[in-house]
């Protein structure tokens, strides 16, 4: 029995012992003078793994920056951990990345609930948490959370854009609005309301109705914005509810000039799944060159999309968007690390990724360019309006700038 | 294994388990600390499921109402964290039980849709109270600070805060199931009918197991809030349910040791999938389950168990 004990001291022993960590000492943990290690956090497994593809697609592109030398002759050495979109396991994953494999950096861990987890630590551990895959408005905040950095548009951003448009065109519109109750939802409603100012919001506004994600339908939120009178649709609402209020408003005989949310703007989710002909006129806000658009096949920065995937990701799909998206946001991390010289601090990276100037990226609409200062950590504000014409979204008038009054 | 083997594993463990700080990083003592909340969850539910019989595929939602409790206690009210998760304790413990009531109609396969029920409701319910519960965007705490000047990091605190609320609920666990309350919930298991006439009041039983069980998660999920400083709705899909209960087959069924291999077994083993394979990440860990079932069919503790039984056995043949 003894010898029994023994081994479960042994075994435990050992057990014990594979888990600790050798020390290393570095001035900037993850950068040696051949590497910069990267780390990342996608799901891919659970509910939201089809956003998977942004992890690898990004690692695929590092790989192409790698076979090409490199960055200032160092590899990128990009870790990713699967997180299964909860954020209990993005804050381990994070945490083994941070402490354990010392990356320099954190880039493009995905999702809302997950990143607003680690939101606090990352910012205590001072380590960039860069141009985060999420489209709310709090990553824009370097006065609280100076390692923070979001990439795309945010949802108020887009609010404010499309409350630009409505003041120029509609000048005596009557704004109906249907938000999903959350931060989602209330995100785009401030910016509706903060573009429009108060005292045009209290005019133009004739109604507001919310949804709660849990709800079955919103049909009776559809015939009380009409009944309202409203001649203008704010349509804030994620794929499945917008598919309903499409259809129902087109069931109903009401015909307001209506904005879809970015969100919702997939041709194959929501607009076909809701008719292209009840669809037709849908006006949303645009930043990227949609991949599945015939106009762009000709396009410099759609080839070179096109011939990057053939060859570092063939695996992936040529028609999921998430796989443009991931290209522009990895060029945009090389072009910030280029940026940074021989100088790879944390600090020197913060810095760099808040003074981007007119950075173009292959896959946006052309004419909107990247700009952060130290102030402003939001690299894309401008987007441009596009009409549903009944086969694809046809963009048209100014690219709108959201970081201007 | 002697009562003399077992009480001196029981206290190398724990000796291990103490000096455990001292070896390891803050993040892997963060692992272990989530390794000891997932122990007193598992124990929980192996409460209901190993000694009494009641398959629950909806303890995540026990876990979600303790860690919710506490985090909206601590960001509401501003209340001290050690009480919120005596608040989280008592309040699913009266979840447990109430619900325990209705299940008592249900039986095996019925019982374990009704609790699938609630773990799929359980987000959905969160975001709905969306003044309390922050929706979707979840409530963001701040990891506790070791108190009387003691010179741990936080890590180190919420480790030894853990641990000492684990070992205090497993003795009392122990001392539960090793009585009369103890051969009582196991005889339900066994033959509900003979129980029943043995003067077993079956209906009393099996709710209070309910309520327990409910409860030991409960207090798991409130120690989870405050390790991981945040709760979100998407930290408590079914799938969490689902991983107890993988926990507490692999850990052993009806054994208070298993709730502790069961931990580490959904602690690490997904991370270790993930190492040897990031395309399928999941068929590795299919891989795990099936050859641990195929390997220990009664779990790690019943395979320690054997072998224990084994050696003993050797052992006086070798004397005799």
């Amino acid at each position: 029995m003894t010898t029994m004990v023994s081994r479960l001291i042994l075994s435990a022993l050992v057990a014990v012992l594979a888990f600790v960590v050798p020390a290393t000492a570095a001035d900037t943990p993850g950068v040696t003078a051949t590497e910069i290690k990267i780390g990342n956090t996608n799901p891919y497994s659970g509910p939201a793994s089809a956003y998977g593809t942004i992890g690898k697609a990004l690692g695929a592109y590092f790989k192409k920056v790698n076979d090409e030398g490199g960055i200032n002759g160092r590899k990128i050495n990009y870790i990713t951990y699967d997180d299964a979109y909860t954020p209990p396991k993005t804050v381990e994953m994070v945490r083994k990345l941070v402490e354990q494999d010392q990356v320099a950096l954190l880039f493009q861990t995905l999702g809302t609930p997950t990143n607003t987890a680690i939101h606090k630590y990352m910012n205590q551990q001072k380590v960039p948490q860069l141009f985060v895959a999420t489209g709310a408005t709090k990553w824009n905040d370097p006065k609280n959370f100076p390692w923070t950095m979001g990439f795309q548009p945010n949802y108020q951003t887009e609010g404010r854009i499309y409350a630009q448009y409505i003041m120029k065109n509609f000048p005596d519109a009557k704004i109906g609005i249907l938000y999903q109750n959350d931060d989602y939802g209330k995100d785009y409603r401030k910016g509706l309301h903060d573009g429009l100012g108060e005292a045009n919001a209290k005019k133009m506004i004739v109604m507001e109705q919310t949804y709660e994600v849990t709800d079955p339908t919103i049909d009776s939120q559809i015939v009380n914005l009409k009944n309202s009178g409203a001649n203008v649709f704010f349509d804030v609402t994620i794929p499945k509810f917008a598919v309903q209020a499409i259809k129902k408003a087109h069931d109903i005989g009401w015909k307001p000039t209506h904005f879809l949310n970015n969100v919702s703007s997939s041709l194959g989710t929501v607009l076909k799944p809701a008719g292209l002909d009840a669809s037709r006129g849908l006006i949303t806000a645009l930043y990227m060159k949609e991949i599945t658009d015939p106009q762009w096949k000709n396009d410099k920065g759609f080839q070179d999309w096109l011939a990057w995937m053939k060859k570092y990701y063939p695996d992936g799909a040529l028609d999921d968007q998430s796989n443009a998206y991931a290209y522009n946001v990895a060029i945009l991390l090389t072009h910030t690390l280029k940026q940074c010289g021989n100088d790879l601090s944390r600090e020197n990276i913060m810095r760099q990724a808040g003074s981007l100037k007119n950075v173009e990226l292959p896959l946006l609409l052309p004419g909107i360019k990247v700009n952060t200062s130290a102030s402003d950590f939001a690299p894309i504000e401008q987007e441009q309006l596009a009409k549903f014409d009944g086969e694809r979204w046809a963009t048209f008038g100014e690219l709108y700038d959201a970081s201007k009054k | 294994m002697t009562p003399r083997a077992r009480a001196v594993a029981v206290a190398v463990v724990l000796a291990l388990a103490v000096a455990l700080p001292f070896f390891v990083s803050n993040f892997r003592l963060f692992q272990f600390t989530q390794v000891a909340v997932y122990a007193i969850a598992l124990l929980g539910l192996n409460m209901l499921t190993g000694y009494n019989g009641q398959i629950s595929l909806g303890h995540g939602a026990f876990y979600a109402l303790g860690a919710y409790t506490t985090a909206i206690l601590i960001d509401q009210w501003s209340v001290p964290y050690p009480l919120t998760i005596v608040v989280a304790g008592i309040l699913c413990l009266v979840a447990g039980f109430l619900f325990g009531i209705p299940a008592l109609r249900l039986e095996g396969l019925y019982l374990a849709l009704a609790t699938f029920a609630l773990a799929l409701a359980i987000p959905q319910i969160l975001k709905y109270f969306e003044h309390w519960t922050g929706g979707s965007q979840g409530i963001v705490l701040s990891k506790p600070n070791p108190p009387w000047g003691l010179k741990l990091s936080p890590d180190q605190w919420l480790y030894y805060f853990t641990l000492a609320i684990l070992v205090v609920l497993f003795v009392l666990a122990r001392n539960l199931l090793a009585g009369r309350t103890g051969r009582a919930i196991v005889a339900i298991r066994d033959n509900a009918i003979a129980a029943g006439a043995m003067g077993v009041n079956t209906a009393l039983y099996k709710s209070l197991t309910f309520g327990v069980s409910a409860a030991y998660t409960g207090v798991a999920g409130a120690l989870s809030a405050l390790a991981i400083a945040f709760v979100a709705p998407d930290a408590f899909n079914v799938f969490l349910s689902i991983t107890f209960l993988v926990g507490i087959v692999i850990g052993g069924l009806a054994s208070i040791s298993g709730a502790i291999f069961g931990a580490l077994f959904i602690q690490f083993v997904p991370n270790w999938a993930q190492d040897i394979s990031k395309a399928a990440p999941w068929a590795i860990y299919g891989i795990f389950l099936i050859g641990f079932m195929y390997i220990m069919p009664f779990g790690i503790a019943g395979a320690i168990r054997r072998v224990a039984a084994r050696a003993a056995r050797r052992g006086t043949a070798a004397r005799a």
